[in-house]
């Protein structure tokens, strides 16, 4: 089996910190990965030099078996960056933003038929509906699922994907992870960076830890952190001790709870 | 108005503000989607002191007239100062800021100083401050055609390109587009576009019609082609009716066309609400019908 994505001795540094010290990550053709790790323990920022994005400090890294840079078949790479993209002065349209994703290294203009096919890729994310639609009105999900219809429109080979499912409900979670499994029984690779494996976990086949800028873990899923997604289970997150829920300046404090 | 259109003179006005109103516009559509919509301004700036050289090299060769060299001189400095512009926001420095303020200023100071010392008059320099289109000759038309139909062509033909790399700039550099090449692309046709429109508005005025015709358009489209098509109507009307209005009445059409541009924001601004409630039809919610992800119980 040849590799997809061949990292070797991967060093990322940004403002002069090392965020990613030394990584060795291998990728096979047809399988499907997950990055996992806490905040900051630098899975974007790899994700982001393997496909170029940011700069290596130090090692190598192979795409579909080209050297990072203008040789790499460019068209058969698809990557889904995490930040829902900043929505700009001027409007576009979700068909408009998926049909740029038809271009690459060797092409500048979009192909003939390249409206239908962004049309199609919208269709596969369920946003058949919205191609017409101006990006900024839709929600936070929907734009995060042009994204990825945006990496789609290529049919490509290997994907890339920074948490794809972050900040989606759990319909378009599950949704997505039909559309990536059909991805997957099709051969494509597929690299993902995930916090948690959720609604995608019967598709890794093997999961790669990084804590500190530097693998902890290659091989099988691990299971989550203890009592991580069991019931009861309280979700702490940094900023949470910023606002005390009692003294809501809002003054509504509904009852909520989890539906079973 | 039958008198207008046959006079020669009008008639090589009218053409160049129909070429600068349908051109500005396209690349204005990229330079706001990557606010960079003053950008137009600082490349302004700096033309005026290619302007200067142009006139000053132009006066030392004994050339006549005089301003023979002052577009190509403007040419050079507009695309040498959009690639620096360019070169310095790539590298994202922080002192950038300040390098590009100390370029602006040096461009506008620097113009006026040498134009003054290439013998030019104070009347010289406010037809390139604020435009001089009712004295556009046969050559100037020449240059400004080519100039034009290169922008559109560009400007047009790499349509997405140039959308992937000002809409998501991470994104176009991986899928491995040449988002430098591109980039000064964007600079370069900005540079011409500036040249071409100086002609008609002045250094001045000239960021006015990249940018005022797409903030315009940008109100009443959803779409980044559709937003292109109508600032390029905008554009072309404002340009023709503000050279008409001052054929009439005698006012500097620079400072007209712009005025009419932002009488059109204003009323577009006005209108918005309005367009958007009809097009809803009254009351219409925006969200899709979905379960709650929670079961909100009664306080």
């Amino acid at each position: 089996m040849s590799e997809a994505i061949d990292a070797r001795g991967v060093v990322v540094e940004l403002g002069g910190a090392p965020i990613v010290r030394s990584v060795d990550l291998a990728v096979g053709e047809g399988e499907v990965v997950a990055l996992l790790g806490a905040n900051g323990s630098g899975k974007s920022t790899l994700v982001r030099s393997l496909v170029g994005v940011v700069p290596l400090a130090a090692g190598s890294v192979r795409l579909l078996g080209a050297t990072l840079g203008r040789q790499v078949p460019w068209g058969d790479v698809g990557y889904v960056p995490q930040r829902v993209s900043a929505t700009s002065g001027v409007p576009a349209t979700a068909c408009e933003v998926v049909l740029s994703g038809t271009l690459h290294g060797r092409r500048l203009r979009p192909p003939r038929d390249g409206r239908e096919r962004a049309c199609a890729a919208l269709a596969a994310v369920g946003l058949g509906a919205e191609a017409d639609t101006a990006v900024r009105t839709l929600s936070g999900g929907q734009q995060q699922r042009v994204l990825i219809a945006r990496a789609l429109v290529r049919q490509p080979r290997l994907l890339l994907l920074d948490e794809p499912v972050a900040g989606v409900d759990v319909p378009s979670q599950q949704t997505f992870a039909r559309a990536l499994a059909e991805l997957a029984a099709a051969g494509t690779t597929v690299l993902v960076v995930l916090h948690e494996l959720g609604a995608l976990a019967p598709l890794i086949q093997r999961a790669v830890v990084l804590r500190h800028g530097a693998v902890v873990h290659d091989g099988a899923p691990p299971r989550p952190a203890p009592d991580h997604a069991a019931a009861g289970h309280e979700h702490i997150h940094p900023h949470d001790g910023d606002v005390d829920p009692v003294h809501d300046e809002s003054g509504v404090t509904p009852t909520v709870r989890w539906q079973p | 108005m039958i008198e207008m259109l046959t006079d020669p003179l009008m008639q090589r006005a009218l053409l160049v503000a129909l070429l600068v109103g349908l051109a500005a516009p396209v690349i204005g559509t990229y330079l706001v989607q990557r606010r960079l919509s003053l950008l137009g301004d600082g490349i302004g700036h700096v033309a005026l002191t290619g302007v200067a050289l142009g006139w000053l090299v132009g006066n030392a060769a004994g050339l006549v007239p005089q301003d023979t060299l002052a577009i190509p001189g403007a040419v050079v400095a507009a695309i040498l100062g959009a690639v620096a512009i360019e070169v310095v926001r790539a590298k994202g420095r922080t002192s950038g800021d300040v390098a590009l303020a100390l370029l602006f200023y040096g461009g506008i100071a620097g113009g006026v100083l040498i134009i003054s010392l290439a013998g030019g008059s104070n009347a010289n320099l406010v037809g390139y401050l604020f435009g001089s289109i009712s004295t556009v000759s046969t050559q100037d038309l020449v240059v400004t055609v080519a100039l034009s139909v290169l922008v559109l062509a560009v400007g047009l033909g790499l349509r997405t390109a140039l959308f992937a790399v000002c809409h998501d700039e991470e994104f176009a550099r991986a899928a491995g587009l040449p988002v430098g090449a591109l980039n000064v692309v964007i600079a370069v046709v900005a540079a011409l576009t500036v040249t071409v429109a100086m002609r008609v508005v002045g250094v001045l005025l000239v960021s006015a019609l990249m940018i005022v015709p797409v903030a315009v358009a940008q109100m009443v489209t959803s779409s980044f082609r559709r937003t292109m098509a109508v600032a390029m109507t905008v554009g072309v009307v404002v340009c023709l009716a503000g050279l008409t209005i001052t054929y009439f009445h005698d006012a500097s059409p620079g400072a007209t066309i712009v005025v009419l541009a932002i009488g059109l924001y204003a009323l577009a601004a006005a209108a918005r609400p309005l367009v958007a409630s009809a097009r809803r039809g009254g009351t219409h919610d925006p969200h899709p019908e979905l379960p709650d992800d929670v079961v909100v119980e009664a306080p």
